[in-house]
């Protein structure tokens, strides 16, 4: 206990300042991660409510349990919540924020108040998007097609898309800093080709934001004036054109799928090396993976639009082009597999979330597959074959790689381990839990069920029952952590600085660490996941 | 903080415009540098979806807008990018000011360059009055009875012709909104200025607001020809 | 086997069976490389799990040859797909010829339809087995999709021009019709039935409720109505262009361009008239925008397509009662 009593003294980014005024005008990255972190757990509750909601409803046929102006309501805000408000800022915003200037080595991002500012903005979208939801909500689906949403809903579209508007702002200056802090802030010898992949799939989602989000935001702004002003540019009775809205739209919202995914596929190039004491296996292919998807991935927008009534040559490019765009994934599942080979692999709770990626990412590519070919896709898009499979890639990949994350790094961001065994329990019960979940609906999806139904034919009610068991077994398993790890924080095992003998700059610090992460610039003379030469600690060399 | 271990480690933190987390005065400024660069490439993407829109509807609607193009003031829509080509001078000039020390010289060329983009903001507010008194403002109001009778002889639809107008608020409206910003941004350059906080070792504010200037006239030197010339030739 | 948990919708057209041969081969395909993913990672996880024997990591850098070859294989296997699927979808997306024609309407929230022997439906549409049928659709609010999963197509429906759709039932029977695009409050409410019929029958209900009129013949009534003839005179050129034989045809425009006059031409010349002005007229036309409702559009875009002579050795009418007086082409 006498190390605890010393470790706990230690002066660090936790206890360097108190107070709220020490919170809200921080400019210490790890503190703005906490910040995000707090608040994108909030909003996952609130969007995981509807969630529950919706899967409540389709227990029976009938629209029973709300009206289908609410069961409307509530899908889009599930959607919008979830997409705009947890998924895009979850990695970046609360681990790429605390990590990616400990992984460079620099004692902060390249600039600070920026990085604060973008969790003002966020907070102010947020904000907006919760007076939306309680002042009526928004019922025009997460897309906000147009003409429903210029011309015919009578929600609070404009206030979604404002929210919306401005939360696109903290995504586009936090996707700067990181790109910059990449560029300029390296420590001596920390190459590009020493850097830990999470750093390279952080950059290449970077760089989506920074393209990507400038797009939705003008397309949301004119969909707002439209609604104002009456502009006619989206709406057909006027000369303007619906399919244009689709364009500018999927432009962005489709390379937004892989700022979800990207950051938990550089989580995942993490935690597989450590889990299994290995280098991973083809650095460059995996390094360079990512930056291809973040490029292919702004080339294939339409493939959201093959029964939109666009050509069929448009259609052809755009379909060979997301095949390619899948190459890329394919290469990473093949590699981290490999990097397993002749490991020496333990079951800790972050490696279970990094395995359970694999399995429902792969499930979720192959079934983008599908999607990807034209003859299938007419028949399934707009189908729950479509929710199932982007819930595999977003929430069977996304979240699963947040969570992984969340737990490998716990012990450097508390300084507190997580309950192990807790851990694991509820890691099983998310992928069971999932899987009842999603996968029933690729059946539903094939069988013909469209997407957004408040009421349903009858004969599609057993794999919704599934479905919907499914989801109450996943609402515990997301429960579990955010109460033992909130449980961990006063009465978590003291964690050392390496818990895991992890590999990364951001181990060779102490837990937590110190408001400047180092007590002397690091200089880098290894190369990243240099396992061969980092010892492992005593209680994990025991731990199978 | 002060007590910090860290700040020892640098000799040169005796800079006080040397921020806490770099290492030197020229790594802070590339940094910034390269911050205001990709700032700049979302701002080309924020005003690539408008262009667009403009393209696609331009194809189709080449009579409406040739005729709304006709109808826009092309004799203050050449004087103010006159204006903003000088302002762009006045702040190029500024930046080489500030690299060489020049404090007034510094000083009056950043006044000078607010005074351009006011003016522009002005004339640019005596433009849209006009089409307000000319109801060329999408809305209720709207009505381009004035532009369909000057040229009898092609088919203007009005509706199409509001897409024309939204298109030119909206672009020329965002690009104002940018030019205001900054106007502010040059205001607190040019009090700074005078306080005399910039000079050869410390300038990136200004080469980097210089940047967000040059970038907001480019997007104009855009705008004009797009907005003001699709068709000035006479009609047969 | 599957009668109680199907996996997939009833075959009933042309284009099912093709469909699902792709899909239970890329099922398979998929079964197939998750198997061998997860084979690999159970056995690679059991054989190399942390032992206190002491045995460590063998530290493997990668291989460029296993990089190459697992980028060039699934790339080959994916062309495979693309190929496969985009033959399905061309064969979807391009018309047979000798099709009959039904006009589709999307409203918030249910589906108008025309036949054009005169017969109006509403979230029913009856059609003869054995038959390419043709929908003409449109929307006269938001975008709607017309989704029938038995027949394994989807189309959206766009407001301000039509987007088309073919199918051959092969089954008689009942089957979903689905809005799949959503459209707003009652969108899980905008579904209806597809009712295939044996071709005879068909022709006994073709007759039963036929108290509107041909959709050409109220076309013709309406067009009479709405002044058009003084313009579009059928026999000496008029003010405006003569319309027989128009439809179908190239049309050459004021400004050079060469279209051809395909139904959203013509549509869009009565909405719109000046968008594209025939050679050698002036636009003089006042747009119809917002006065015509879609039905009555598609009457008028039935009759002037009615226009056009019988083309020789072909049905001398798009419907489907004209069809069904000839023997079928199997």
């Amino acid at each position: 206990m006498a190390t605890a009593a010393v470790t706990t003294e230690r002066e660090n980014y936790l206890n360097a300042e108190y107070g709220i005024k020490s919170w809200l005008l921080t400019t210490d990255h790890k503190r703005i991660a906490l910040l995000y972190l707090i608040s994108i757990t909030f909003f996952f509750f609130v969007g995981g409510f509807f969630a529950l909601l919706i899967r409540l409803e389709l227990l029976t046929p009938a629209g029973d349990l709300v009206l289908a102006d609410t069961y409307n309501k509530l899908f889009t805000m599930h959607g919008q919540v979830m997409v705009f408000f947890f998924l895009i800022p979850s990695i970046p915003a609360t681990l790429g924020n605390f990590l990616v200037p400990m992984m460079v080595g620099a004692k902060d991002l390249a600039f600070p108040r920026i990085n604060l500012l973008s969790w003002y903005l966020y907070i102010a979208g947020g904000l907006l998007m919760l007076l939306c939801i309680l002042t009526g909500g928004v019922d025009t689906g997460w897309t906000f097609y147009t003409p429903f949403s210029t011309g015919f809903s009578n929600t609070n579209v404009t206030e979604a898309g404002l929210a919306i508007f401005i939360n696109g702002f903290s995504s586009i200056l936090t996707g700067l800093n990181f790109v910059v802090t990449i560029h300029r802030m390296r420590a001596p010898g920390m190459t590009w080709s020493r850097m830990p992949l999470f750093l390279w799939s952080t950059y290449a989602t970077s760089i989506i934001f920074l393209l990507g989000t400038p797009v939705i935001a003008i397309t949301l702004l004119l969909v707002v004036m439209e609604r104002a002003f009456g502009l006619g540019i989206f709406d057909p009775t006027r000369g303007g054109d619906p399919v244009l809205f689709q364009h500018l739209f999927w432009f962005y919202s489709h390379p937004a799928v892989y700022i979800m995914i990207l950051p938990a596929m550089g989580v995942v190039s993490e935690i597989i090396p450590c889990f299994s004491r290995k280098r991973v296996f083809g650095y460059k292919a995996v390094a360079m993976s990512s930056i291809a998807i973040a490029v292919f991935g702004f080339l294939v927008w339409a493939h959201h639009m093959f029964v939109a009534g666009i050509s069929l040559y448009a259609a052809l490019v755009f379909s060979i082009l997301s095949y390619l765009v899948a190459l890329p994934s394919a290469v990473k599942v093949f590699n981290w597999t490999a990097t397993m080979y002749k490991g020496s692999i333990s079951f800790s709770t972050p490696m279970l979330y990094a395995l359970g990626f694999i399995g429902l990412f792969t499930i979720g590519g192959l079934t983008g597959l599908f999607l990807a070919c034209l003859g299938i896709d007419v028949h399934v898009h707009d189908t729950y074959f479509v929710i199932a499979h982007f819930h595999y890639i977003m929430v069977g990949g996304a979240l699963m790689g947040y969570l992984g994350g969340l737990h490998f790094w716990w012990p450097k961001i508390t300084g507190r381990m997580y309950p192990e065994a807790w851990g694991r329990l509820s890691a099983m019960i998310v992928f069971i839990g999932f899987n009842l979940t999603f996968f029933p609906q690729f059946i539903l999806g094939y069988l013909g069920m469209p997407r957004r139904y408040w009421q349903y034919p009858p004969e599609f009610q057993v794999l919704n029952v599934f479905s919907t068991a499914g989801a109450s077994i996943l609402a515990v398993g997301y429960l579990l952590p955010m109460v033992y790890l909130l449980w961990s924080l006063r009465y978590g095992k003291l964690a050392g600085d390496n818990p895991w003998g992890a590999s990364g700059l951001e181990w060779t610090t102490q837990s937590p660490p110190t408001t400047f992460n180092f007590d002397e610039t690091p200089e880098v003379t290894w190369e990243a996941y240099d396992y061969e030469h980092i010892p492992l600690p005593m209680e994990v060399t025991l731990e199978r | 903080m002060s007590d910090s271990p860290l700040l020892v480690e640098h000799p040169e933190h005796d800079n006080p415009a040397l921020l806490h987390h770099f290492a030197t005065p020229e790594q802070q400024r590339n940094t910034a540098s390269l911050g205001m660069w990709l700032f700049l490439a979302t701002e080309v993407m924020f005003f690539g979806g408008m262009f667009c829109a403009y393209l696609v509807y331009r194809y189709w609607y080449y009579n409406e807008f040739a005729a709304g193009s006709r109808s826009l003031d092309i004799w203050l829509g050449t004087i103010n990018t006159v204006v903003l080509i000088c302002s762009s001078l006045t702040v190029a000039l500024g930046v080489k000011a500030a690299q060489l020390g020049k404090r007034k010289q510094l000083v009056g060329l950043l006044l000078a360059t607010l005074v351009f983009g006011v003016a522009f903001l002005g004339i640019k507010g005596i433009e849209w009055y006009q089409k307000y008194e000319e109801h060329h403002i999408p809305g209720h109001s709207f009505d381009v009875s004035d532009i369909i009778q000057n040229y009898p002889q092609i088919h203007i639809d009005p509706s199409h012709s509001q897409i024309y107008f939204s298109l030119y608020f909206a672009m020329t409206g965002l690009h104002a909104l940018h030019m205001i910003v900054g106007i502010g941004i040059f205001a607190f350059l040019t009090y700074y200025s005078w306080k005399g906080k910039y000079g050869p070792e410390y300038y990136t504010p200004i080469e980097n607001g210089g940047l967000y200037w040059h970038f907001v006239d480019i997007i104009w030197i855009y705008l004009f020809p797009l907005l003001y010339l699709i068709d000035r030739k006479p009609l047969r | 086997m599957f009668e109680n948990l199907p996996l997939w919708p009833a075959r009933a057209s042309t284009m099912a069976g093709n469909v699902d041969l792709l899909y239970i081969f890329l099922v398979l395909l998929s079964l197939f490389t998750c198997v061998a993913i997860f084979i690999t990672i159970v056995v690679f996880v059991t054989k190399y799990r942390r032992r206190l024997d002491g045995r460590e990591a063998q530290q493997i850098e990668g291989s460029v040859l296993l990089e190459i070859a697992w980028t060039v294989v699934p790339l080959g296997i994916f062309m495979l797909i693309f190929a496969w699927g985009a033959i399905i979808y061309f064969q979807e997306r391009v018309l047979p010829r000798d099709v009959a024609e039904i006009y589709v309407v999307g409203k918030q929230w249910m589906w108008k339809l025309q036949h054009v022997e005169g017969q109006r439906e509403i979230n029913q549409l009856h059609v003869p087995a054995n038959r390419d049928i043709k929908l003409i659709m449109t929307s006269q609010d938001v975008i709607h999709s017309f989704f029938v999963p038995e027949f394994r197509i989807k189309q959206d429906v766009v407001p301000g021009r039509y987007t088309t759709l073919w199918f051959r039932a092969t089954q008689p029977g009942t089957y979903h019709l689905f809005c799949s695009q959503y459209c707003g409050t009652q969108h899980s409410g905008m579904v209806g039935q597809i009712v295939v019929m044996e071709p005879a029958q068909y022709q006994a209900w073709l007759t039963t409720g036929g108290a509107f009129g041909s959709l050409a013949a109220n076309g013709a009534s309406l067009f009479a109505q709405l002044g058009c003839p003084t313009c579009h005179q059928s026999e000496m050129q008029g003010r405006g262009p003569i319309l027989s034989e128009v439809y179908g045809n190239p049309v050459r425009l004021e400004d050079g361009q060469t279209v051809v006059a395909d139904d959203n031409y013509i549509r869009e010349s009565i909405v719109n008239p000046s968008a594209k002005i025939v050679s050698g007229f002036k636009p003089i036309m006042p747009v119809f925008q917002g006065l015509l409702n879609e039905e009555q559009l598609n009457e008028l875009v039935a009759y002037v397509k009615s226009l056009n002579p019988p083309p020789a050795g072909s049905v001398n009418s798009p419907g489907i009662a004209a069809a069904e007086t000839k023997p079928q082409q199997p």
